[in-house]
């Protein structure tokens, strides 16, 4: 029993979320394991892209098929429920948002991998920033800074004793809360994840003993499978998520009635 | 006698230890919240679902984003979790 404790070892956070650096170690470039797999991502979503769309045929197979349906998906689901017709020409932006930030977290499964780029707070973080720039931007120009403001700070019909409360609560939300719990949740997600595959991997693997406690070995092994799956599920989910809630935003800046 | 010798040891760091436990405790409470709040939101699509399976698309889109909303207090729980129990 002891035996079998003692070789259950909890790595620290640091030692499952810190990588060393591989080049330009020392200088606030050094790159390590994170930054080379979200190069990799960015040129894969390329790859994906230019292979499905260099000689697109009229009935779609293979690559095309999965980057038309991802479009189209993209289109239906995302677009046409949260900005509306109008936002057609966001389609290559989201989509690229989507098939990125999907492709950063699936890292988390892959045998011989197995982190999310996304398990560090620099990417989320850089991706929020960028979508808070976008519908602010966007909110600028489609009403003019004065009426954006006014339509953000002021929801229609609300009491007069109650607006400069409202309005307080409303200016803190759309401008300080929407970046944050956007980076938060999908940071968090990839984290959660990363390390509920990192507990039940250590576990089993402490089990793995000529001892009679290997008599409970399958169980956290069926649970780091189980659990394996549903990273995956939580990896599209969060990609849909962070997407949607962008295309929510900027709607909300376009046309701010709803 | 006991006693004395016990107090006139070095009293031992019990920081680490309390706020793992003010980890623990602080994460179990802030899931309550979400927890309920995510049944109340998915409950509710299912029957919209039932009652209307047409509008079923537009349901499904508008529980994801409840569900965003409601689960981001519970991931803030689980960050203040790792920044006291790891730093």
């Amino acid at each position: 029993m002891t035996n079998a404790l003692a070789a259950l070892e909890f790595p620290s956070i640091g030692h499952l979320v810190e990588w060393e650096g591989l080049f330009l170690k020392g200088t606030p470039f050094e790159v390590n394991k994170v930054v080379i797999l979200m190069w990799l991502s960015a040129i894969i979503v390329f790859m994906l892209f230019w292979v499905g769309g260099r000689s697109a045929k009229l009935v779609p197979a293979g690559v095309q098929n999965i980057v038309e349906s991802t479009v189209e998906f993209v289109r239906k689901d995302i677009i046409l429920q949260t900005i509306g017709p109008q936002g057609m020409a966001w389609t290559p932006f989201l989509t690229t948002l989507f098939f990125f930030i999907l492709i950063c977290n699936i890292w988390e499964v892959i045998p011989g991998i197995q982190f999310p780029v996304n398990a560090r707070m620099a990417l989320p973080f850089f991706m929020a920033m960028l979508v808070w720039v976008l519908y602010n931007y966007v909110g600028i120009k489609s009403q003019g800074f004065g009426k954006y403001f006014k339509s953000v700070v002021i929801p229609p019909g609300v009491p007069k004793l109650l607006l400069p409360l409202v309005a307080l609560i409303e200016f803190i939300s759309t401008f300080f809360v929407r970046p944050f719990s956007l980076m938060v949740r999908l940071f968090a997600n990839m984290l959660a994840g990363h390390l509920l595959l990192v507990t039940f991997a250590v576990l089993t693997s402490a089990l793995f003993t000529k001892t009679f406690l290997a008599v409970i070995l399958p169980l956290p092994f069926a649970m780091l499978v189980l659990v394996t799956g549903f990273e995956i599920l939580v990896a599209v989910l969060q990609a849909f998520i962070f997407t949607i809630l962008t295309a929510v935003y900027i709607g909300g800046a376009m046309n701010p009635e709803h | 006698m006991i006693d004395i010798l016990l107090l006139a040891q070095e009293a031992p760091d019990i920081t680490p230890g309390l706020s793992g436990i003010g980890a623990g405790i602080g994460y179990g409470a802030a899931a309550i919240g979400p927890g309920i709040g995510i049944g109340i939101v998915v409950g509710n699509a299912i029957t919209a679902m039932a009652r209307q399976p047409e509008a079923s698309g537009m349901v499904r889109t508008t529980m994801f984003l409840g569900i965003a909303f409601t689960e981001a207090l519970a991931l803030i729980g689980f960050v203040v979790f790792i920044l006291l129990k790891f730093t």
